[in-house]
């Protein structure tokens, strides 16, 4: 089954081309890395397939759901990493993940254990987001998508700001997620650190897709 | 008729010029008409002839204003490019018409009711909460950022167009003591002259909104295929940039200065 | 559609991060309802929760309110008739400035780290999200008229002749102006100029209530003899057309980043 399928994506934020024309198959089960310089387009592309962003032109489609009229469909469907991580910094990390497992209507008892795996300790977790380190926030939003358990894990730089620990917990959640059979695009500009989760790579240059080895 | 400059984009054309004439034309009968033809009114002498103004540019703001509300709903509905681009022209258009009938309402108010403005007065009240929220429309248009800006003016049009009417029954309600002149159209009361030159006017000040709507809507849809067609280079540009580097197997540092745009 | 075709990993023994069910359930349409009703007052609570923890809606608000009333009475040289012939449409006026406040803090809440996102991203349906901010800034505008009360009683020298009148135009008033408020200020969100355009957009909306809810309190406050009831009547259609624009309208301005 072909989890993403993009053709001559174009996705305009403001007046800018961020994707000017990116195609892209993704098969189920797969672990593609997505690479290229900044401003290649690699965030817009994992948040188009979030369906958060409008098609300016060129068919998209992501879990069988058409991205230009089931947007909503699909982003109760996946689970995204953005660059921002979409979490209320007014809140406690507890409080961040209670809410989303009670709006996405995922079980709050699990809320902890999904903590646990993302080695946020008891101590962390009644600390407002804000006041968190930009890992310790991008490990909270990791343990929201863990929660979720979605079939398509989404992950813009997942390594970015951690330290070697946290990194080698991330990486053993992505292989996990892998091996339950989910598929997972994640994007860096730092190919050599994630390449030995992925055995495709992606390589992304001014809003298209321009290499593709797996 | 070989006009170096026949390739410029042009908002006239033949009919808006016929339109022009017809309107110029219109307006000099309208002043003759009302300015030396009507009778003075008995009670009102002179001050009524502000009712040959008055009474064609508010039902001008009232159908812009409607226009507008129609385009906004539609943009929502069906994202129609057409009618965001007239809700827009019949704004612009419409507060130029609402601040006319208030300015000339007040004109008429000071001879005949004594006074400028009039609290009481439940059209004249309204007409200047319809003013203001136009004048919110178009402010909430300046704030750029194309699609998400047509999105928002037209929310903001159809709360006021809904909001509008709730205005209007509690000013009503509030001012048990109308002073506005119930409809002297309808009265009975009117010479016959004078109520032909209302007509005329009316007439003439639809027609003198149709001139403008057409050229701002060309204004506007000009402006959208400017965008588009810019939109159409940085594509382009973009997908080239792709290409290059694909050849040259470039630095990744090359696009760097991008990342700062590449965020919503 | 789910990739594993194995069954259910199963809910109770928790387990590693697997494909299971990433999709809210999509209940029959009468649970519908009640399930946007649950995500309106999950999003209330949050937001009341994230209010009552910087306290600034007492901190703040409140004097500013306070501070308000009390400016109008050097305005209007501390004249005890002409105060308490002005109170109602002064503490309606007032009021009309903690809406601005209260609805530009709850959507500055949620355009900080794009934070709206969690929402879009568990499927709350956008209008669910409008309904429980807009109640979230109704519970906070009551509170501070809850005080506005007895400050008119205090500084004014009000006295109150209907307290079912005084409640019931609070309420129906208040709904009104917390949806207008957060709908408009969810629109000006982001854009740079939104402190001077919100007012400028709930204002003429709003004057409905200014005229409504000021006749109404006329009448419970005894400063004119006005039918009173049938004030609250027109409040009560104006809350309720701007709580469905809002519910209508919430979902177009949410797709719009």
């Amino acid at each position: 089954m072909t989890v993403i399928r993009l053709r001559g994506v174009v996705v305009v934020l403001g007046r800018y081309p961020a994707l000017a024309g990116a195609d892209l198959d993704v098969e189920a089960r797969q672990t593609v890395l997505v690479q290229g310089p900044n401003g290649a387009g690699k965030s817009t592309l994992l948040r188009l397939c979030a369906g958060l962003h409008p098609l300016r032109a060129g068919t998209a489609e992501v879990l069988g759901c058409d991205l230009g009229a089931e947007r909503p469909a699909v982003r109760g469907r996946v689970g995204l990493l953005g660059h921002d991580t979409a979490l209320y910094d007014d809140l406690t990390v507890t409080e961040n993940l209670e809410l989303w497992a009670r709006a996405a209507r995922l079980p709050v008892a699990e809320v902890p254990e999904a903590l646990d795996r993302l080695g946020l300790e008891s101590r962390l977790r009644s600390v407002p987001v804000g006041r968190l380190s930009a890992g310790q926030r991008r490990r909270t939003a990791l343990a929201a998508i863990a929660l979720r358990r979605p079939e398509l894990w989404l992950l813009d730089e997942p390594h970015a700001g951690l330290d070697r620990p946290a990194r080698r917990i991330v990486d053993e959640l992505i292989v996990e997620a892998a091996a339950s059979g989910a598929t997972v695009v994640l994007s860096s500009h730092e190919p050599g650190r994630a390449a030995g989760l992925a055995a495709r790579t992606v390589t992304m240059t001014g809003g298209t897709v321009t290499a593709d080895a797996a | 008729m070989s006009d170096p400059e026949a390739k410029k984009p042009t908002t006239g054309s033949l009919t808006t010029r016929w339109l022009g004439l017809a309107v110029l034309a219109g307006t000099a009968a309208v002043a003759l008409l009302g300015l030396l033809a009507a009778p003075a009114d008995d009670v009102q002498l002179d001050a009524v002839r502000i009712i040959f103004v008055h009474v064609p540019v508010a039902i001008g703001a009232y159908v812009a204003f409607g226009l507008t509300a129609v385009g906004s709903l539609m943009w929502l509905w069906r994202r129609s490019a057409w009618w965001d681009v007239t809700a827009h022209a019949a704004a612009e258009i419409g507060v130029l018409l609402c601040g006319l009938t208030l300015a000339t309402g007040m004109l008429w108010g000071r001879p005949t009711w004594g006074t400028y403005w009039e609290w009481g007065d439940v059209r004249l009240v309204t007409t200047l909460i319809l003013f203001l929220i136009m004048v919110g429309y178009l402010s909430v248009r300046s704030l750029g950022g194309d699609e998400a800006a047509s999105t928002r003016a037209a929310v903001v049009g159809l709360v006021g167009a809904v909001n509008l009417p709730i205005v209007n029954q509690s000013v009503n309600w509030w001012s048990d003591r109308t002073l506005h002149q119930q409809s002297s159209l309808t009265d009975g009361k009117l010479e016959n002259l004078t109520l032909f030159t209302v007509f005329l006017a009316i007439v003439v000040t639809v027609l003198a909104g149709l001139w403008m709507m057409i050229h701002r809507f060309r204004i506007g849809w000009l402006e959208r295929e400017l965008r588009a067609a810019d939109l159409d280079a940085a594509i382009e540009a973009r997908r080239s940039e792709a290409a290059a580097a694909a050849d040259l197997d470039a630095d990744p540092e090359i696009a760097a200065p991008e990342a700062a745009r590449n965020r919503p | 559609m789910r990739p594993d075709p194995a069954p259910d990993p199963g809910r109770p023994t928790p387990a590693p991060p697997a494909a299971g069910p990433a999709a809210r359930p999509s209940p029959a349409a009468a649970s519908r309802v009640l399930e946007t009703w649950r995500d309106a007052a999950l999003v209330a609570d949050k937001d009341l929760r994230v209010e009552w923890r910087s306290r600034a809606t007492l901190g703040q608000v409140v004097p500013f309110a306070g501070l308000v009333l009390i400016l109008f009475g050097f305005a209007l040289d501390a004249h005890r008739p002409t105060l308490r012939l002005a109170a109602p449409g002064l503490f309606w006026l007032t009021a009309l400035f903690v809406t601005v406040v209260a609805a530009q803090r709850s959507t500055a809440a949620e355009a900080a780290d794009s934070s709206r996102r969690m929402l879009l991203l568990a499927g709350v349906h956008p209008g669910a999200v409008f309904a429980g901010k807009a109640a979230a800034v109704a519970v906070q505008i009551l509170a501070v008229e809850l005080v506005m009360v007895a400050g008119v009683l205090v500084f004014y020298g009000v006295r109150i002749e209907s307290i079912p009148l005084i409640a019931a135009t609070c309420l129906a008033a208040t709904a009104g102006l917390a949806a207008a408020g957060s709908l408009l200020a969810a629109l000006v969100a982001g854009s740079r100029a939104r402190e001077t355009i919100l007012p400028v957009l709930l204002m003429p909306v709003a004057a409905p209530v200014l005229i409504a809810a000021a006749r109404a309190f006329d009448a419970a406050l005894g400063s004119a003899a006005v039918n009173g009831w049938r004030w609250l009547g027109l409040l009560a259609v104006f809350s309720v057309v701007n709580v469905m624009l809002g519910v209508g309208a919430y979902g177009p301005l949410a797709e719009e980043v």
